[in-house]
């Protein structure tokens, strides 16, 4: 660790071990974080590196400066992370509340089971994105791949590309726009008309996520609810 | 969980330097696979006639001098015998039935790990970082290698059952993952007399595109069947005398990471893997599609 100026500490991972950072930035980094201001932390050279910045819990502007591994961000709260490179699985997984942005590609599962805050992966987002999230908002810039939302539960998915095989498989309340194509949709997702809430939504999480695109460019996909409850007609089937 | 790793050379001077790349990201993946493992390297076939044999046994005071002057008597040719610790490798002209039978009557303890033109194969027990010691593998050059680290999950941890597995000749497979169905390929192939060494679920894929290519199939011919045949999670990452091929099952729940640049081509399980190789920062780095099948030729000029 090094401090560069009052408010900018730099970790380089050369240098440091991750659980040496970590246990900072649990232990002593709710310290620095003050209603007089936000700490600014620099993580140099990630080199794809698992587990980095988990668990934060304080107000913080976290970037790291390069590639980085799996779980990068999990379980974030209050934290706004930067990721100037591309992540491996898992990326933001169970995130609270802050935000992530990854500026290049994530593998799977980003923001999985996400229940609160803003994911922004600007490049493509890998199979599984969003899966089980319990009301994060994702948006991806490019593209997702296959049971993306995968029983979503709350919140929202925003795809400024395509979507992959399956989008939506079991969905719960969570809701799905894409401005690409569709590959397929899961078990009872559906594409519905856009609402005006859906207009607002997308307008403000755009804005957000810094995407110049307008909402009505996008489809609605959510769920069409027939899993619901037992339909006594499936019972034929077994 | 188990690692892979594979490295193609685009020139010279990576050819020359391929070990030195390819050590370091066996050693990284070891975390995935600190059980056993092992390296498979190509490099400029030899005549047509010449066949190498890699060969292990368990034993660190084996004579290999005495089998290669045995073998030198039985074929009638010069002893041409490269032996590093528990591997040796026998170079001679001579047709692979021919040694295979010789081999099993005479040295039935002694592994036969590759045939071929090209390949040369090693693999052990131990970590990923010690074997590539004890191999020295950082000294090793060629055009390609893959490479692999094992955490056993199905099969017996012992040299035979760590990867790759070869099938036929200049054809080797490293798989990340566990097959479902491996012992109907297995009755499917062994009707058709076609022998297996181990009971390893990898061993059941490698035979299986080994037999579609020699029924006149291409690797990626064969592997179109293959996504058919094979039943469970993988990664599987296969090279031949001129290539080497990527793939992942249609799930796509077992990782891998490509890193493209002018020099070379490196696939491992994990980024962290490749994150020391030169020009990473610079390369094309990306992950493979479900069922997309990822060849690179082997350049004329290296």
């Amino acid at each position: 660790m090094e401090r560069v100026t009052e408010r900018l500490i730099q970790f380089d991972l050369a240098r440091t071990t991750v659980r040496e950072l970590n246990q900072y930035l649990h232990q002593q980094l709710p310290a620095e974080s003050t209603p007089g201001g936000i700490p600014q932390l620099a993580i140099l050279n990630p080199n794809g590196q698992h587990n980095i910045a988990v668990g934060v819990t304080v107000p913080a502007k976290i970037d790291i400066q390069g590639n980085a591994g799996y779980f990068i961000g999990g379980m974030n709260k209050l934290a706004d992370l930067v990721v100037h490179g591309h992540v491996g699985w898992s990326v933001a997984e169970n995130i609270m509340s802050g935000s992530l942005r990854v500026k290049g590609s994530a593998s799977e599962c980003a923001a999985a089971s996400g229940h609160g805050g803003l994911v922004v992966i600007e490049g493509d987002a890998s199979s599984r994105c969003g899966i089980s999230m319990k009301g994060c908002d994702i948006v991806v810039g490019g593209d997702v791949g296959h049971m993306s939302a995968f029983m979503a539960q709350a919140g929202s998915l925003v795809i400024c590309g395509d979507a992959g095989p399956n989008l939506g498989d079991s969905l719960y309340e969570a809701v799905i726009y894409v401005r690409g194509t569709i590959h397929s949709l899961g078990t009872d997702a559906q594409e519905e008309p856009l609402q005006a809430s859906d207009i607002e939504h997308l307008t403000a999480i755009l804005k957000r996520a810094e995407f110049d695109y307008s909402p009505q460019e996008f489809k609605r996909v959510a769920s069409a609810k027939t899993l619901y409850h037992w339909h006594v007609d499936a019972g034929a089937k077994y | 969980m188990c690692g892979i790793v594979g490295f193609l050379a685009k020139n010279r001077a990576f050819v020359e330097s391929l070990g030195g790349h390819v050590v370091p990201m066996l050693t990284c993946m070891g975390d995935r696979g600190p059980d056993s493992a092992g390296l498979a390297l190509f490099s400029r076939s030899l005549p047509e006639m010449v066949r190498r044999f890699s060969l292990y046994v368990d034993d660190r005071e084996f004579p290999w001098t005495e089998l290669g002057a045995q073998w030198s008597l039985e074929a009638g040719t010069a002893l041409e015998l490269d032996i590093i610790e528990n591997h040796a490798a026998l170079l001679s002209a001579v047709s692979p039935d021919q040694f295979r039978a010789w081999l099993k009557t005479h040295y039935p303890h002694v592994h036969l790990l590759s045939v071929g033109r090209s390949i040369d194969v090693y693999k052990d027990e131990g970590h990923p970082e010690e074997i590539s010691r004890r191999y020295r593998f950082g000294k090793m050059h060629g055009t390609h290698a893959v490479g692999h680290t094992r955490m056993a999950t199905e099969s017996a941890v012992s040299p035979a059952h760590a990867h790759p597995f070869t099938a036929g000749e200049d054809f080797c497979l490293v798989h990340n993952g566990s097959l479902s169905n491996p012992y109907s390929i297995r009755r499917k192939l062994e009707r058709l007399g076609i022998t297996f060494e181990t009971d390893n679920d990898t061993e059941a894929a490698c035979r299986f595109l080994e037999w579609r290519m020699r029924e006149g199939d291409t690797l990626e011919e064969a592997l179109q069947k293959g996504f058919i045949e094979l039943d469970g999670f993988y990664t599987l990452l296969m090279a031949t005398t001129d290539k080497l091929v990527l793939v992942r099952d249609a799930f796509a729940c077992k990782p891998a990471v490509v890193a493209e640049t002018d020099d070379y081509v490196a696939i491992s399980s994990e980024y962290r893997a490749l994150a020391h190789l030169p020009g990473i920062n610079q390369a094309r780095i990306f992950e493979p599609l479900p069922e997309r099948i990822y060849s690179w030729n082997v350049l004329q000029s290296v």
